[in-house]
């Protein structure tokens, strides 16, 4: 909202400096977002009249003209061509500095001297108009020489732009923010001048209004103005709603304007030729109904919308025929738009039901100036100062102007303000600190609230217009958020909570950081793939799945989301072997996606309006995924670097076995199951990416071996399911250990693991058993391989004697036949 | 001339399908192509051969020619795609490896250097300066219905208040009722029910986590961003509380020449609600351009729980208080690392990767 400095000065009086005031917006929560200096550098620049318009030889882009500012005849170069002789237009003249600080000095174009310039009202940071020279005829009496901000009637002024919170529509007008600015600066309010009816005719003699659907529309007021002549508006308002960034219309649309940035009440002037029997009645528009708008589109009304709760409800203003005249609110129709041939005015000035609007607006893709602040919540008692205000400016361009006695003013369901009681302690409850009657009551006095001082707590009434505070405790929080505000942020105390509650995170977090600080030790790279992916992407893995889509993606490629981590990432790397650094590993923690019809773990969740509904939410399940992307890489080194994770992580008993129901993504010949041994829950999976997906995603990477490890990490931090080693400690033996190697022809049905483990679990004596080669060659039986294992043995009480030694490799020997594996 | 010059097209297509079916390689397939379907084939020959009939009989003849080509066609790409699956086949089999066999003392394992991601290690820092205040840290869904992420927080369905964060919706439930959070604060609200359901008030938590928005990403945005938020419920809590530890939190991550001030603003969970804003890290309260020459720079809102948010999870806001405060994660690490353009978070390029530990 951008509010001149000027118009703040009519409501109170402000001495500080632009900065200052820039602060104390800001610290009252009414943030500056920009400020504008409008009439600056304008202070040299006169008026002048075109005398003589010649053709430069040579030149057909700009002419010779020569003006009069009052000292003789001056020759200027011009581009423009707007206007002709006799014209008065505004003059640079040589050592003025325009806005944005163009300086402007004799110029030599095309042999001829130019001293001075011709401007644009762009060009004087008046408006945007550079269609050419400000053609001043029409605006002003000219008179050659006089200044031009004298001539126009202008003040250099200062425009805060600033943005109002949506809990405050009361800010949302001039008036407000000086109400605002008063308060913190103790001094007082002014009000604007207010008109008063001239005419001894009663409106209802003349016009009649009505409200059919009082929920919707709570008040509804209509002025009858007579004598009106439709023209342009005085050059101040003009000048105003400019700086306000409106333009100026009419007269009759200018004051609309002008009240509403003013006070906060849009209103709406009808011509009254066009409303039949002078009749205005709000009422719920009918299915079936349309309406074309000042837009010039027609617009089919009460049609069900798509967001939740819309029923398809709109509010419309009809005439006596029942004809719609506009969408209440939020714009009007053609119909009875104001011309130049109006005559006689209906002043609308009314309230509605903030939801309605704001639901209509949104349904029919309309907002407005007026939509913006009905929505918020406009005064409910502000219609006739509003109207009033209104017929008080208008009367400055006709002053025959005519308002009939007792404007109608009919009433539907409007919100009543409520009662507050602020009990003593309830501020320093919630603020950490008292503050005196004193302060409090000058502060809601100065916002409008009345305060009434009881045994043991103050009683607040806050003004109609601030249709924000609420009831009971809500109420409360409402009222002392203002009298902090008000009182200032920054005066108010700070203390560092302590409590004996100790902070920390928990197992499932701390094992997060833990696998994070352990992969990215061993050479991963961390990445950031998108959660929400392309369908193309999606279906090359899981076309079968159902999958979670966006209702309105910002982009076709991001409408749905991921159901793994593996496209992504192998996207990521083929992207970073295009730039010539693809030589490493990526790795990713992160939350995939299942539909809740493709899971049985669907999350039931309440939803919908009052959270009746229950709702199946997708199965949110968090990964950790790695590929190996440096060019040796393979399903080897996934599973070397599983391994090292694994013992980092002090998981118990894990293995890897060959699956043939690899998931998506995984290759079908070289990807393993990793499975805790005591719980026989899947971890995860180990190998190679599915060459498929790596020529998918980049076909000049066809044939690259790519290791992947991706890891459930929900089954990871769970203790039952992926088992951790006792926390307490082995010490070795002080004795020598005894050390020999079994090769064993085993079946490939045997995992070289398990057979580690069970022959690892055989006795007491047996400190370790570790796999250290395998052989397959031509002088082994068919389906078999040849597993080569380290054997250590050793006692806590004793060096184990040869015999010992003997007897042990016998029963390992023979459990390993007893499991299929032969002595080599 | 009396022979049709499809005389002979039963006989030829059966020989074609019979041949295509004989093809055992892709390579075969690619080489005998032309031959088949191709200018080559006999199919074009007819096909060339029918110009000098009647019209009618140019068009019947046409429509057979048409339906044996598609025939021809149809076994061609069945073949081609059983010989590829076929070659498939060969190829896994011939890469078959048993991982579990794997001599992992015998894998090469070049030296690499990995790194953490930056918004990964920001938000570890982050968690840690309030860990050692004394927070707890929850985890929250990304995935969330209407009423976690607007109602209970105090911002009922059409509420105008709804359009200051740009939704994501998910096609499931009735329209607009399932989205992708756009705060972390939902998180907040499963806490709360949860503290209700167990009695296990006070909470001192913070909330770390993805949020969406529907937002075009440009330098400063990404549709898709890190929040931290953070939730005291306990006795006696009051504003003061809330200032003193967002002071407390930015000296702790920032440095102690780096302070914070709180500004009034509008959340619809927090009454009252604030801004709050830390010294210009850039010009260290100077004034510069990144701060618009005011030496401060917006980093988060916060604000004292609004007592319709106690009471939507059935708080009792005459004992209990609290304060809820959240920003963003990427922000801290963009004001940090001065990062000019916040896509480079998200383009995985490994040349921005690895300058980050
Ligand atoms: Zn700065």
């Amino acid at each position: 909202m951008k509010i001149p400095l000027s118009w703040l000065r009519d409501f109170v009086e402000l001495n500080e400096s632009v900065e200052e005031l820039r602060e104390t917006l800001d610290d009252l929560g009414l943030v500056v977002e920009g400020i504008e200096y409008v009439g600056e550098g304008l202070e040299d620049v006169v008026v002048a009249r075109v005398d003589e318009i010649r053709a430069i030889e040579g030149a057909d882009r700009v002419r010779l003209v020569v003006v009069d500012a009052g000292e003789g005849p001056l020759e200027i170069v011009c581009g423009a061509t707007n206007f002709e002789l006799g014209n008065y237009v505004p003059l640079a003249p040589v050592g003025a500095v325009l806005p944005g600080g163009f300086a402007i000095g004799e110029r030599k174009m095309r042999g001829v001297t130019s001293h001075g310039m011709l401007c644009s009202s762009r060009e004087l940071g008046l408006d945007d108009d550079h269609q050419g020279l400000m053609i001043l005829d029409d605006l002003i009496t000219p008179k050659v020489g006089e200044g031009l901000l004298e001539a126009l009637s202008l003040t250099p002024d200062v425009v805060f732009d600033i943005s109002v919170e949506g809990n405050r529509p009361d800010a949302w007008s001039v008036q407000g923010v000086a109400r605002d600015l008063a308060t913190r600066f103790a001094r007082s309010l002014k009000e604007p001048a207010l008109a008063v009816p001239t005419s001894a005719s009663e409106s209802a003699t003349v016009a009649a209004v009505a409200i059919d659907a009082p929920d919707l529309c709570g008040r509804f007021t209509v002025s009858v103005l007579q004598k009106v002549h439709v023209g342009p508006s005085p050059a101040w308002i003009a000048q105003r709603l400019q700086a306000a960034g409106m333009r100026p219309i009419s007269n009759v649309v200018d004051a609309s304007n002008y009240v509403m940035l003013e006070l906060g009440q849009p209103t709406h002037p009808y011509d009254a030729q066009h409303v039949s029997q002078r009749t205005l009645r709000a009422r719920r528009a009918r299915t079936g109904e349309n309406l074309e708008t000042l837009d010039g589109v027609i617009r089919p009304l009460a049609m069900a919308g798509r967001g939740l709760g819309d029923t398809g409800e709109d509010c419309v203003i009809v005439d006596g025929d029942d004809r719609v005249l506009g969408l209440a609110g939020i714009m009007g129709g053609a119909s009875s738009e104001i011309s130049a041939s109006t005559t006689e005015v209906l002043l609308e000035a009314a309230y509605f039901d903030p939801m309605s609007i704001a639901r209509s607006s949104k349904r029919h893709g309309l907002r407005s100036e007026a939509s913006n602040r009905f929505e918020r919540g406009v005064d409910p008692e502000l219609a006739l100062r509003a109207a009033a205000r209104f017929v008080e400016l208008l009367k400055e361009s006709v002053p025959e102007l005519e308002w009939l006695s007792n404007p109608l003013d009919v009433r539907g369901v409007v919100p009543t303000p409520p009662t507050v009681e602020l009990r003593d302690g309830d501020i320093a409850k919630t603020l950490g600190v008292e503050l005196s009657d004193n302060d409090v009551t000058s502060i809601l006095d100065g916002l409008g609230f009345s305060v009434r001082r009881e045994q043991s707590s103050l009683v607040v009434t806050p003004p109609s217009a601030r249709l924000d505070v609420r009831s009971g405790a809500a109420g409360r929080a409402d009222v002392i958020e203002e009298i902090a505000r008000l009182y200032g942020y920054g005066r108010l105390p700070r203390r560092t909570p302590t409590w004996p509650e100790p902070g920390g995170l928990t197992a499932r977090q701390k094992l997060r950081r833990r696998v994070r600080d352990i992969i990215v030790d061993l050479g991963v790279i961390e990445a950031w793939t998108p959660t929400l992916v392309s369908d193309e992407d999606f279906e090359l893995l899981h076309a079968e799945l159902e999958r979670v889509r966006i209702t309105n993606p910002l982009a076709s490629d991001e409408s749905v989301l991921r159901a793994t981590m593996l496209t992504g990432l192998v996207t990521a790397w083929s992207r970073n072997v295009e730039r010539g650094v693809g030589d490493v590993v990526l790795g990713e923690i992160g939350t995939v996606f299942t539909h809740p019809l493709s899971s049985a773990q669907a999350r039931v969740t309440k939803g919908g309006a009052g959270g009746r509904v229950t709702l199946e939410l997708p199965h949110e399940k968090e990964r950790v995924t790695v590929i190996f992307g440096r060019p040796e890489d393979d399903a080897r080194v996934a599973v070397a670097f599983w391994t090292v994770l694994a013992e980092r992580l002090g998981l118990q008993d894990v293995v890897v076995r060959s699956v043939s129901d690899e998931p998506a993504g995984m290759h079908p010949t070289r990807t393993g199951a990793i499975v805790d041994r005591v719980s026989g829950a899947v971890i995860g999976y180990v190998g190679e990416v599915d060459s498929a997906l790596v020529e998918n995603v980049s076909p000049s990477l066809r044939g690259r071996r790519v290791g992947v490890l991706d890891l459930d990490f929900d089954v990871l931090s769970d203790p039952a399911l992926a088992v951790r080693k006792s926390e307490l400690a082995d010490v070795p033996s002080r004795f020598p250990s005894a050390v020999f190697d079994l090769a064993l022809v085993t079946p490939r049905t045997v995992h070289a693991l398990d057979l580690a483990y069970e022959l690892g679990s055989l006795s007491e004596l047996i400190e370790s058993v570790k796999l250290f080669d395998v052989y397959e060659g031509e002088n082994l039986p068919e389906g078999t391989r040849s597993l080569a294992y380290s054997i250590r043995l050793s006692s806590m009480e004793r060096t184990l004697s040869e015999s010992e030694v003997n007897a042990e490799r016998e029963r390992l020997i023979a459990r390993a036949a007893a499991l299929g594996a032969q002595l080599r | 001339m009396t022979t049709s010059p499809l005389e002979n097209l039963h006989e030829e297509t059966a020989q074609l399908l019979a041949r295509i079916e004989s093809l055992d390689s892709i390579d075969a397939l690619v080489e005998a192509e032309p031959f088949i379907i191709g200018k080559r084939s006999v199919l074009s020959t007819m096909q060339k051969s029918l110009g000098g009939l009647e019209p009618d009989a140019r068009r019947d003849a046409g429509a057979q020619l048409q339906e044996a080509r598609r025939n021809v066609e149809d076994a061609l790409s069945r073949r081609r795609a059983h010989l590829a699956e076929l070659a498939r086949r060969t190829q896994l089999e011939k890469d078959r490896l048993d991982l579990g066999d794997v001599v992992v003392s015998s894998v090469r394992w070049p030296a690499t250097t990995g790194h953490a991601s930056l918004v990964a290690s920001t938000q570890r820092e982050l968690e840690d300066v309030f860990v050692a205040m004394g927070f707890t840290v929850s985890d929250g869904p990304e995935v969330e219905s209407d009423w976690y992420n607007f109602e209970a927080l105090n911002i009922p369905p059409a509420h105008p208040a709804r359009g200051m964060w740009d939704t994501f919706y998910v096609e499931l439930g009735e329209p607009e009722t399932v989205v992708l959070r756009t705060h972390t604060s939902p998180t907040q609200i499963h806490l709360m029910e949860s503290a209700v359901a167990t009695s296990s008030l006070p909470i001192h938590s913070v909330m770390p986590g993805r949020c969406f928005r529907r937002d075009t990403p440009d330098a400063r945005h990404l549709a898709t961003f890190h929040q931290i938020e953070g939730l005291v419920v306990d006795r006696g809590i009051t504003f003061a509380d809330l200032a003193g530890v967002i002071e407390t939190f930015t000296q702790a991550y920032f440095g102690t020449d780096i302070s914070s001030r709180l500004r009034p603003a509008y959340f619809p969970f927090t009454e009252p609600s604030a801004e709050f804003e830390v010294t210009c890290t850039i010009c260290r309260g100077e004034g510069c351009r990144t701060c618009s020459h005011t030496g401060w720079i917006e980093l988060g809102g916060c604000g004292v729980l609004d007592p319709a948010v106690l009471s939507a999870v059935g708080i009792d806001g005459d004992e209990w208080s609290g304060f809820a405060f959240g920003f963003g994660i990427d922000r801290c690490a963009q004001m940090r690392h001065q990062i000019a353009d916040m896509r480079a978070l998200i383009e995985n390029d490994v040349r921005f990767l690895e300058q980050f530990s």
